[in-house]
């Protein structure tokens, strides 16, 4: 089928011009920094396996014309409780992170069904309204995991209870599922490991994607993502197709924390996800996606340039600088800097498009002078 | 079995109104299996409302329904939405494209009734979850585009396209349901070059041919009398005349089109001499990218003094003219107000050198609606040229002079017989009438040279109307304010104007005087329209 459009060369330079700037920056930084190809190899495979999985789970909402979802954050949390009551009911390996990824799906369909009704209330601005949602139901999540869990939830190990008897401790170590999943297949290619199985299971995502558009559902949503009021004149019910689009993504989000976690190896019960769906959709946009328009190939893309340029733009910063900390200053303000200039692009290329239409106009007058 | 054939589409005795505003009486239409109808009328005539009814249209049902019955082969018929009809076999080709914009043609053809295959999966879940089945998407699209009978590109994407094979697109779309008997084609053609139009009057005459009747509503004359066998002409919500095709022609059709019981011509000595005039605005070459109303290529002049009224069917361009001078929508060309260029899309420049607007859009453009009416008439003046403030501080702090606000307002309740409370009223609780009115005084409270003034009677009642007129004429002749009027009623152009412009397809098609009659009018009309 013949659905890719041609482009043009100016239309290929906007569309690559982050991605570019990206391959620059590391280009810059990977000598600068001085690290061992080897340790860039290994680091860059880890953190591809680690975040791969959660950024895949924002593909479907853009799909269905709903932006970048800060939504996933809601599926974030679904993982963390999930793995929680796992460890605290000793289930460790492989079952444990099944075992919290079977708890995490009710809970992110809930949330998500909760996000998809107000995302339908708020038509245009979904994307500040995720996020302001995603604050929201952090505070459900702090009142559960610091309140509710030891005292009505039934949390039984001390180890990652509170000292005052109810409530979850800062750190929770999952220690017994560490690296379970990248091991299950152990692998090393030239001093590089690889999560073999970790990977397996994020190919088969792709392919589940991939299948995902050829169905109804998906064919579905690109026509209610690219315009509501067609779809709805031909008889496509808009708001349960985008609801279900935002369920879908959360509840691949939950089990997607969950396989970040177990690389990671511990939670930070308070603020792991609370960063993840910035980073996420910092590193799809690095990936060369725009906010109506994302691919599998930007999701690897995207987490291969912005996680070499978080291992390599420390040290060289550290290098020149002589200051460590400017790592994490430069993580935190590259992504809101790259999800302003991915939202003034969308805008610009709103207007451009308004701007084409009347110089069509002119064209016309002067075929006709 | 020897009755009579019963009609495929009956419409009996069909009359609707939009809140007391009569807008279709007595309507009778008959369809037989394979005709095709030649729908024609004026904008405001009731052709889209009609069809509205027969296609089940919410806004029908929204605003209290319609009197009369539809049949379907003999069978009363009752839709309460688009979907209904559809499965009683009517399909109907909007003015506005309904297209997915990056989907293919196939895709767009098969819209929601694509053809799928069952897995495993879709039998655990939902059909929903079933793959597309390509390879019988693009039999049945290819099937579609064939009974049409024009070559378009099945794999083509919709935003790749040009206007007239989107326009193909949809109707195969409605080609491609098995149960069509009957299709509407509002205004086809108006997108489409010669040569699509002429491509397009064959697929017609080839759907006709397999017994699909079609009802073909369009502003070009010759081709309703080259496809049509019938042609129904509305006027003023009324039918008011059913010929056979072959019994008529253009000029005859024009007349029952715009031709009214002409009493009230309009009074010679009323006129303005213009002849001694100087031009006081110079439009050359503009465009405008108003969706719906663009305007491709418009050069007029002003006099000083005049009122100019602008008239043309709907989406032709009229309405871009204003809104794309004032710099309410991309624009491009020159605008020399008396010897001075005014920059396009600058609204303030445009208010600065006193122009003003009375948009068509009242409540949306022209009104506050949620403040009180002397807010709603002082605000632009207070604005712009800073008046109706009280300077303290050698101008540094500016309050608002209460009481010259409620005198002007006051001023222009009585003199426009605004039917309010009180001056505090808000703008929002005014009938349609008095808002136009308000409107009005807004844009006469900021004392400009120019005036545009956009379908300043649409939507009010005949009483209001007189006084909205009377208002725009009193302020020209005793101000001297030169005005530009836009109107759909060519009845309300001769009687206020001094000199009409009409524009068709984009382009000024000619100027006449007030009292050209309204068959010359009404040909200008139809002269260019795409």
């Amino acid at each position: 089928m013949n659905t890719k459009k041609k482009m043009n060369a100016g239309e290929f330079i906007r569309r690559g011009s982050v991605p570019m700037m990206f391959i620059l920056i590391c280009a810059l930084c990977i000598p600068i920094a001085g690290l061992s190809p080897t340790y860039l190899a290994n680091e860059i495979v880890t953190r591809m396996g680690r975040n791969a999985f959660l950024i895949l789970s924002l593909l479907i909402p853009i799909m269905a014309g709903m932006g970048l979802n800060f939504g996933m954050t809601l599926g974030a949390m679904a993982g963390e409780i999930g793995l929680i009551l796992a460890s605290d009911w000793q289930i460790v390996g492989i079952p444990g992170m099944v075992l919290a990824m079977i708890i995490s799906v009710p809970i992110s369909v809930l949330l998500g069904l909760f996000c998809g009704k107000i995302l339908n209330m708020a038509r245009g601005r979904e994307m500040i309204t995720s996020y302001i949602i995603s604050y929201f139901i952090n505070g459900v999540y702090q009142l559960v995991v610091l309140y509710l869990m030891g005292s009505i939830i039934p949390i039984r190990h001390s180890s990652i209870k509170l000292p005052r008897g109810y409530g979850i401790r800062n750190t929770v170590s999952l220690l017994n599922m560490r690296q379970k999943l990248d091991n299950l297949i152990p692998l090393t290619i030239g001093g590089v490991k690889i999560p073999v199985m970790t990977f397996i299971i994020i190919a088969l995502m792709c392919l589940v994607i991939i299948w995902f558009r050829r169905t109804k559902l998906g064919q579905d949503m690109r026509a209610v993502g690219q315009d509501m009021e067609v779809a709805r004149d031909a008889g496509i019910n808009v708001e349960r197709t985008r609801i279900l689009s935002i369920i879908i993504s959360t509840v691949l989000a939950g089990i997607g924390m969950v396989i970040y976690l177990q690389n990671m190896g511990n939670i930070a019960t308070y603020s792991s996800h609370s960063q993840i769906g910035m980073f996420c959709i910092a590193a799809l946009l690095v990936g060369g996606a725009s906010v109506d328009k994302a691919s599998i190939g930007n999701v690897f893309l995207g987490v291969i340039l912005f996680h070499t340029m978080f291992i390599v733009a420390p040290r060289a910063g550290a290098y020149i600088t002589g200051d460590s900390m400017i790592g994490e200053y430069f993580r935190v303000f590259v992504s809101y800097a790259v999800i302003t200039v991915a939202l003034i692009m969308y805008e610009t290329n709103k207007r451009r498009a308004r701007r084409e239409a009347g110089q069509e106009l002119v064209k016309e007058q002067e075929k006709e002078a | 079995m020897n009755e009579a054939k019963t009609p495929l589409l009956e419409m009996r005795n069909i009359s609707k109104d939009f809140f007391g505003n009569q807008v279709l009486a007595d309507i009778d239409l008959t369809v037989g299996e394979g005709e095709v109808i030649g729908l024609v009328g004026e904008n405001g005539a009731g052709k889209s409302t009609l069809m509205r009814i027969l296609f089940g249209a919410n806004m029908i049902a929204e605003t209290g329904g319609y009197g009369g019955d539809v049949l379907i082969n003999g069978k009363k018929v009752e839709f309460s939405s688009p979907f209904d009809a559809i499965a009683a076999g009517i399909g109907m080709v909007h003015q506005e494209f309904s297209l997915i914009p990056g989907f293919t043609t196939t895709e767009n053809i098969l819209l929601n009734r694509e053809p799928t295959k069952k897995s495993v999966i879709s039998e655990v879940f939902s059909e929903r979850m079933n793959t597309l089945n390509r390879t019988e998407m693009s039999e049945r699209a290819k099937a579609a585009i064939e009974m049409m009978g024009v070559r378009i590109d099945p794999n083509m994407v919709i935003s790749d396209m040009p206007v007239g094979h989107k326009q193909f697109t949809e109707i195969a779309r409605e080609l491609s349901k098995d149960q069509l008997k009957l299709l509407i084609l509002d205004e086809p053609t108006a997108v489409l070059t010669e040569k699509e139009a002429e491509a397009l009057l064959d697929s017609i005459r080839a759907m006709s041919a397999r017994g699909i009747a079609v009802i073909f509503i369009t502003h070009r004359l010759q081709e309703i009398l080259s496809v049509c066998n019938r042609v129904v002409v509305m006027r003023d919500g009324y039918v008011v005349q059913s010929v056979d095709a072959a019994d008529t022609d253009v000029a005859q059709i024009t007349k029952w089109m715009v031709g009214r019981e002409v009493s009230q011509t309009p009074e010679a000595n009323d006129k303005k001499d213009l002849s001694g005039g100087k031009p006081i605005l110079k439009i050359e070459k503009l465009w405008v990218d108003m969706p719906g109303e663009t305007v491709r290529n418009v050069s007029l002049e002003v006099m000083e003094g005049e009122i100019l009224g602008i008239g043309g069917l709907a989406g032709q361009g009229k309405l871009g003219i204003p809104n794309g001078v004032m710099g309410l929508y991309p624009a491009g060309g020159s605008v020399v107000f008396d010897g001075e260029p005014i920059p396009l899309n600058n609204p303030r420049r445009c208010l600065d050198s006193s122009f003003a607007f009375v948009s068509e859009d009242r409540r949306g453009v022209g009104l506050l609606l949620d403040e009180s009416l002397e807010w709603n008439i002082a605000f632009p003046a207070m604005q712009i040229q800073n008046r109706f403030l009280k300077n303290y501080l050698g101008g540094l702090i500016k309050w608002r002079d209460e009481k010259a606000i409620r005198e002007v307002t006051e001023k222009y309740i009585e003199e426009l017989a605004i039917k309010c409370t009180s001056s505090k009223q808000k703008a929002r609780a005014l009938s349609g009438g008095n808002q136009q009115k308000v409107c009005l005084a807004k844009a006469f409270a900021l004392a400009p040279r120019l005036l545009f003034v956009s379908e300043p009677t649409r939507g009010i009642d005949v009483g209001a109307k007189a006084l909205v007129l009377q208002a725009l004429k009193r302020f020209n002749r005793e101000n001297g304010v030169t005005i530009v009027m836009v109107s759909s009623e060519l009845e309300e152009l001769r009687m206020s104007c001094d000199r009409i412009a009409i524009v068709s397809g984009g382009k000024v098609a000619g100027i006449l005087p007030a009292s050209a009659s309204v068959e010359e009018l009404g040909g200008l009309m139809l002269s260019q329209v795409i």
